[in-house]
């Protein structure tokens, strides 16, 4: 390090500025707000009013909590994310095994086929889904189909969001693993178990957090594909919301938001690096 | 016994593809029916597709203020994701960690929390939400991030000695930052760039939280039409003429992308 380096340093140091203020700004200050919020009531002096509300909302304590509205919103909300997640692990695990192992030698082609519909605009995707469930006639057809049509419509719309990190995951493992393995007397089978799957753990990890976390809150999904009849954590907050209920909304957002980081977490999303290969970059 | 598990692998993949594309070549085939209606096939016309051209009606106005829209706020996105991860790039540790952590909250932050955290700052404010700058920051707080997720990993491939070089050879750190960084980024750039606008364009959550009134983007109007069924079926059926369209000019580019870069591949040996 020569004695002129700082100062050259300083000048790109600056250009952080800007960004640095707009997420000071317009993601800093709105959580603090959301924050104040959810702590405060009307006349805007600190409460636990809304904490109260939302667990106690009956008045029965925590046993009313369990048989409230939006207990049963949130647990119905958890078992939809819960499938579409096993679903599209389910599907994309062996579409992005099946590609990494083909023999073809275009294999991105291969890859971009499962990517091209997510160009299309998600709305305007969601709403093809719907009107094959209209010709199919199980839209909005009872309870049981609403909520099937909702995981099939969250599944179709994140399924990518799954293929690609388990692919740049399996694509990295270095074959001679899998050579080593064989040699050693490891059948395929065993192969796959005590290599592959291993090796990819990140990947899975990954997915799981890109398809878990929006199918709790996309509502667009769940409202658009079941006549507004399923009702998930998302639309929980944007109810209250548009009924002007901000303090309560404030609340279940602010839970949400540590539900978040705590998954994210989980999951090593907060690793160098760890997004930056899944939902955007690897796209293009 | 090879065979036959190439062929299930194939009718795997088949079937997965099949979902993911039966839904969209379904309502492509039905923007040709005379009929408003999918339940019924009355005809094959293409009325759905001149009242979608037809500037006497919403859809097509709809679509292209959504495509404006778009385009200005990837444009907004990309200058200000551009020089911020520069700047990241090159800050102190703590600074820098600091800064990509706080950069990763809109990214794994749920849209409807990113949406309703925004509002409020800007019902805090008392921002007049018809100056459309609530809707363009709100859309440009969801698309900075990932510009500047494309942009990092490039930073950290370029070669940083050509920079000392440049100054060493007498540029100007201004010159050197535009005649020797930004061309080794542009990848990085040009993919932020697309990736903002397909945000952009996917976005209702905080378009619908910060727009005017008036104004309405292909998800919301759509949406829209779902919430109060007192609009026409003629509007919903002129978008799945759009959906064709849209599927169309998509599947072209990537088939003419593929044969430019065969060809190219092809020159190269």
């Amino acid at each position: 390090m020569t004695k002129e380096k700082p100062k050259l340093h300083f000048s790109r140091k600056l250009l952080a500025i800007p960004y640095a203020l707009f997420l000071a700004v317009f993601v800093i200050i709105p959580l603090l707000i959301v924050l104040y919020y959810a702590f405060t009531n009307d006349e805007g002096k600190f409460t636990f009013e809304y904490v109260r509300v939302f667990f106690n909302e009956s008045g029965e304590g925590l046993k009313g909590f369990f048989r409230s509205y939006n207990f049963r919103t949130i647990m119905l909300s958890f078992f939809i994310s819960f499938m579409s997640t096993v679903v599209c692990l389910l599907i994309a695990y062996p579409v992005a095994y099946f590609i990494a192992h083909s023999k073809i030698k275009n294999k991105s082609m291969l890859l971009l086929l499962f990517i091209v519909p997510m160009w299309v605009n998600f709305v305007l995707r969601i709403n093809a889904l719907k009107e094959l469930f209209v010709y199919l006639g199980t839209y909005n057809k009872s309870d049981a189909w609403n909520i099937v049509n909702t995981i099939i419509g969250m599944v179709y719309d994140f399924l990518p969001f799954m293929i690609l990190p388990i692919y740049t995951t399996i694509i990295k493992i270095d074959k001679s693993y899998l050579e080593a393995a064989k040699d050693l007397g490891a059948t395929p089978a065993k192969a796959f178990l005590k290599v592959t799957l291993p090796l990819s753990k990140a990947g899975i990890a990954s997915g799981i957090s890109m398809v878990f976390l929006p199918s709790m809150t996309n509502y667009v999904v769940s409202n658009y594909l079941t006549f507004r009849n399923v009702k998930i954590i998302g639309k929980l907050i944007d109810d209250y919301f548009m009924g002007d209920l901000w303090h309560d909304g404030s609340f279940i957002a602010l839970m949400l938001l540590m539900f978040m980081f705590l998954v994210t977490w989980l999951t090593g999303g907060f690793q160098e690096d760890a997004q930056s290969e899944t939902r955007g970059t690897s796209l293009w | 016994m090879v065979k036959c598990r190439t062929i299930l692998k194939w009718a795997f993949i088949g079937l997965v593809l099949l979902f993911i594309y039966f839904p969209i070549v379904f309502l492509a085939v039905n923007s040709f029916n005379e009929s408003d209606h999918i339940q019924e096939w009355t005809g094959v016309s293409l009325e759905h597709y001149r009242y979608f051209f037809s500037f006497e009606n919403e859809p097509i106005h709809v679509v292209l203020q959504t495509l404006l829209l778009a385009f200005i706020v990837a444009l907004l996105s990309t200058i200000l994701g551009t020089i911020g991860s520069i700047g990241i790039f090159y800050s102190r540790r703590r600074a820098r960690t600091a800064l990509s952590a706080i950069n990763r909250i809109p990214v794994i932050n749920a849209d409807v929390v990113t949406a309703i955290s925004f509002a409020l700052l800007v019902s805090f404010f008392a921002i007049d939400k018809s100056t459309y700058i609530p809707l363009v920051i709100g859309q440009m707080l969801l698309c900075t991030p990932f510009v500047v997720l494309s942009i990092i990993p490039k930073l950290q491939q370029m070669d940083n000695n050509l920079y000392e070089a440049a100054l060493d050879l007498g540029a100007t750190p201004k010159k050197a930052l535009f005649s020797v960084i930004i061309p080794q980024i542009l990848p990085g750039i040009l993919s932020g760039f697309l990736l903002s606008v397909t945000l952009s364009l996917d976005d209702y959550v905080i378009a619908a939280y910060t727009k005017p009134d008036a104004f309405q983007t292909i998800s919301t109007h759509i949406y829209g039409l779902d919430k109060n069924n007192v609009v026409g079926p003629k509007i919903k059926a002129a978008y799945w003429a759009f959906t064709a369209i849209i599927f169309l000019i998509i599947v072209v580019s990537v088939c003419v992308a593929n044969v430019v870069s065969y060809k190219k591949a092809r020159k190269k040996k």
